[in-house]
């Protein structure tokens, strides 16, 4: 067993922000447990809510590299596992047509030479410090999740040619889902899960002045509060944590310093992406 | 590791399965072993891991919180009686002087701690005031713990006005910034109700065994609550979980359909692929199949003891629009009018039930529940909508008033349509009772119990086909 990154819930809080991440409670003890037990890691929450910067902060506080894995609908076993260059197999054949021993060629065209290594197996056989994150795994089709199955619970991919391949250093892993679909029960049962939502009104101005620090702290708190006004309304799309980093920023560059009506009016666009949402939201919130 | 912690562990978790939330073995394994990691005395560390190993769905977590709270309480006991916190630590207004049970000093408390809004000072003002308010002796040496006499004696609802003179300024008044503060003081005060109710189950846990009080403490999930007796909260929650439903219903019948074997050969396809293989069609590619989908007619009776429900399976038959070709709404008390046009794509489906009821057409005579006459009239004034391609679902508790039942339009409707199913929200012992012509319509189409959100996921797994 490898020696754990982290020595404390507390450590794993101070060195996330150390690596610019404010973690709550939760992500801390998640994020140690994740570690500790040498198990992946879901995380699941809607958009914008910093799921993703999630696994690039531990990334960054371990000192580990970050292999990513991109999942979108057609995704297969070639391009997130491993893939076998058959051109260059086809070559080596080409190349020793007439001397050599079928036997010979057929075991030497299936060695490590000519494998194609994708983020999944690159992940395995890393022997430095790794933090794997297979981002927007809903997006990927159902077979993917059986794929991932082997390779989360034991942290070994079986190469019919090769024979199976374990990790000598497991990484961390993250899983993002923004629960466009359900994730298969056997997936989940194989993950810690970790639902980040929107932060709590005093995290999120933390966040809000970590992240754009010209913004003065009276301007933030407000900002704060009619974000959080909004996601009381039924909306469409919620602001969430970006949107909020975003406003900031379009209310520091217009050099406005407080928000009334007419600013909120004129930057609502910022926030709100839905036309709906915006007829919904000056009703609401008598802007007009 | 303590025995005795395992054994509360397990107990909890038993707890948590009674509620409805399913745990494996494998991930009490998992939980166990967290807690061998996490540092015990750190009582929301410990929560977290436990949550992190066992909980998989958001909707779950407000049973596991209030279980946990029950099962690993903070403190024991009247924390006030055996104060580990010296008097310095209190903060000033806090009201530790003050005498004890005189609820306008304590509303004054209370009303500078909305405020504040500082969450550890208002956690040690509960515990004081439902040790002070909340205990009533039912009879002599027994007690019980009652949230309501708290929140009767504080009333923080009143506070609203006074709270909002001191958050705003004059010309503030009216605008963003009321409506800001407004929904800042109400989010506290909510907070402030469920820690006394919290810190009332935990008083009552400690007098009767937290078995006893896990048993009743859990409000059910918004998924089995039934329809009819759905409050205004419980409806909310439901019309934010209707498109997550939405979605997995739509991804299991993707995966069923994606099961079934693929349709015929796609040529082209296959010889672009062959080219990678000199020539040699290794892998053959083939066309997938097309879906069948059907047409969709709703018609659903929105008066008032059964609109929740009619809204709800409206809100989810548009949510899934897109496994239907075509989705057409009808809507009746005692005539019928059409209503899809108020479901625009990207509108807002809360908006469009608001119109519906305003604007529709839906009252012919009385605005009592006449089935009969809707239903003549939706055969007569719509002859076109139900076609050899639709599934025609009817909404309804059958609830005639004990007038005519309309069952002759309604066979040939029914005769007409590729499926025909009754949704009736009541629970199945009470058809046919009183003036519930349940047992009429039941002979000419088959009638379906859909008393809550669960029962209505799987009768629309089977209506989909594959």
């Amino acid at each position: 067993m490898q020696s754990p990154s982290f020595a404390s819930v507390d450590d794993v809080a101070s060195r996330l922000r150390d690596a610019g991440y404010l973690p709550d409670g939760a992500i801390a003890t998640t994020v140690f447990l994740a570690d500790r037990l040498g198990k992946p890691l879901l995380v699941e929450g809607p958009a914008g809510v910093g799921k993703t910067e999630l696994a690039k902060a531990v990334a960054t506080a371990t000192g580990a590299e970050l292999i990513r894995l991109q999942c979108y609908e057609g995704l297969d076993e070639a391009r997130a596992l491993y893939e076998w260059n058959y051109k260059k197999q086809l070559l080596r054949i080409q190349a020793s047509k007439d001397d050599a021993q079928w036997d010979e060629i057929h075991d030497d065209i299936f060695a490590e030479e000519f494998l194609l290594s994708r983020p999944l197996l690159t992940a395995i056989r890393r022997e430095e410090p790794t933090v794997l994150l297979i981002d927007e795994t809903d997006k990927a089709d159902v077979e993917v999740e059986g794929l991932l199955l082997e390779v989360l619970s034991d942290f070994q991919v079986t190469i019919p040619e090769l024979g199976t391949i374990s990790a000598t250093r497991r990484p961390i892993v993250f899983l993002t889902s923004n629960a466009t679909r359900e994730l298969s029960e056997a997936l989940k049962r194989r993950c810690l899960y970790l639902h980040l939502d929107y932060p709590d009104a005093a995290r999120e101005k933390e966040i809000v002045l970590t992240r754009v620090p010209e913004v003065a702290e009276q301007l933030a708190e407000q900002l704060v509060r009619t974000v959080r006004a909004m996601r009381a309304l039924e909306l469409k799309k919620s602001p969430s944590i970006s949107e909020s980093i975003d406003w900031a920023r379009t209310l520091v560059a217009l050099g406005l310093d407080t928000l009334d009506e007419e600013s909120v009016k004129t930057t609502l666009g910022v926030v709100l992406k839905h036309a709906s949402d915006h007829v919904r939201a000056s009703e609401q919130l008598k802007l007009n | 590791m303590a025995e005795g912690l395992v054994d509360r562990e397990i107990g909890f978790f038993h707890a948590l399965r009674d509620a409805g939330i399913g745990i494996s073995l494998a991930e009490v394994l998992d939980a166990t072993r967290a807690l061998g990691t996490v540092d015990l005395l750190e009582r929301e560390h410990l929560r977290e891991a436990f949550a992190a190993c066992v909980l998989k769905r958001p909707a779950h977590r407000d049973a596991f919180d209030t279980l946990f709270d029950i099962w690993f309480p903070p403190v024991l006991g009247d924390p006030s009686a055996w104060s580990l916190e010296p008097d310095a630590d209190a903060e000033p207004g806090e009201g530790g002087e003050s005498e004890p049970g005189d609820p306008r000093v304590m509303r004054e408390v209370l009303k500078n701690l909305l405020l504040d809004g500082d969450e550890e000072a208002m956690r040690r003002f509960v515990r004081s005031v439902v040790n002070d308010l909340g205990r009533s002796d039912t009879a002599p040496g027994r007690q019980s713990w009652f949230s309501y006499r708290v929140l009767r004696a504080l009333s923080p609802e009143t506070l609203m006005a006074s709270l909002l003179d001191a958050m705003l300024t004059e010309q503030q008044r009216g605008g963003l910034a009321e409506k800001v503060a407004r929904q800042t003081v109400q989010e506290r005060i909510r907070q402030f109700q469920e820690m006394v109710e919290a810190e009332v189950r935990r008083r009552l846990a400690e007098d009767r065994g937290v078995e006893q009080v896990s048993k009743t403490a859990v409000h059910p999930l918004a998924e089995q609550v039934d329809f009819l007796r759905a409050t205004r909260a419980d409806m909310a929650e439901l019309r934010r979980q209707v498109f997550p439903l939405a979605r997995r219903l739509a991804t299991r019948l993707t995966a069923r359909r994606r099961l079934g074997r693929s349709g015929r050969l796609d040529f082209r396809r296959t010889v672009r692929a062959s080219l990678g293989t000199g020539g040699v069609p290794l892998v053959t590619h083939h066309k997938p199949h097309k879906p069948h989908k059907p047409e969709l007619v709703v018609l659903c009776d929105v008066s008032g003891s059964v609109a929740g429900f009619a809204h709800f399976t409206l809100m989810l038959a548009y949510a899934l629009r897109e496994q239907f070709t075509k989705v057409r709404a009808f809507a009746f008390i005692d005539t019928v009018d059409e209503v899809t046009d108020f479901f625009t794509p990207g509108g807002d489906v809360a908006d469009a039930l608001a119109r519906m009821s305003a604007e529709a057409d839906l009252v012919w005579f009385d605005g009592h529940s006449d089935y009969g006459h809707s239903i003549t009239e939706f055969a007569k004034r719509y002859p076109d909508a139900v076609g050899p391609r639709t599934s025609l679902l009817i909404l309804g508790d059958a609830r005639n008033n004990y007038r005519a039942t309309g069952l002759q339009p309604l066979k040939s409707l029914v005769q007409r349509a590729r499926h025909a199913y009754w949704l009736n929200p009541e629970p199945r012992a009470y058809w046919g009772s009183g003036d519930s012509a349940t047992a009429q319509y039941a002979e000419v189409l088959e009638m379906v119990e859909v008393r809550n959100a669960v029962q209505l996921e799987d009768f629309v797994q089977r209506l989909l086909p594959t």
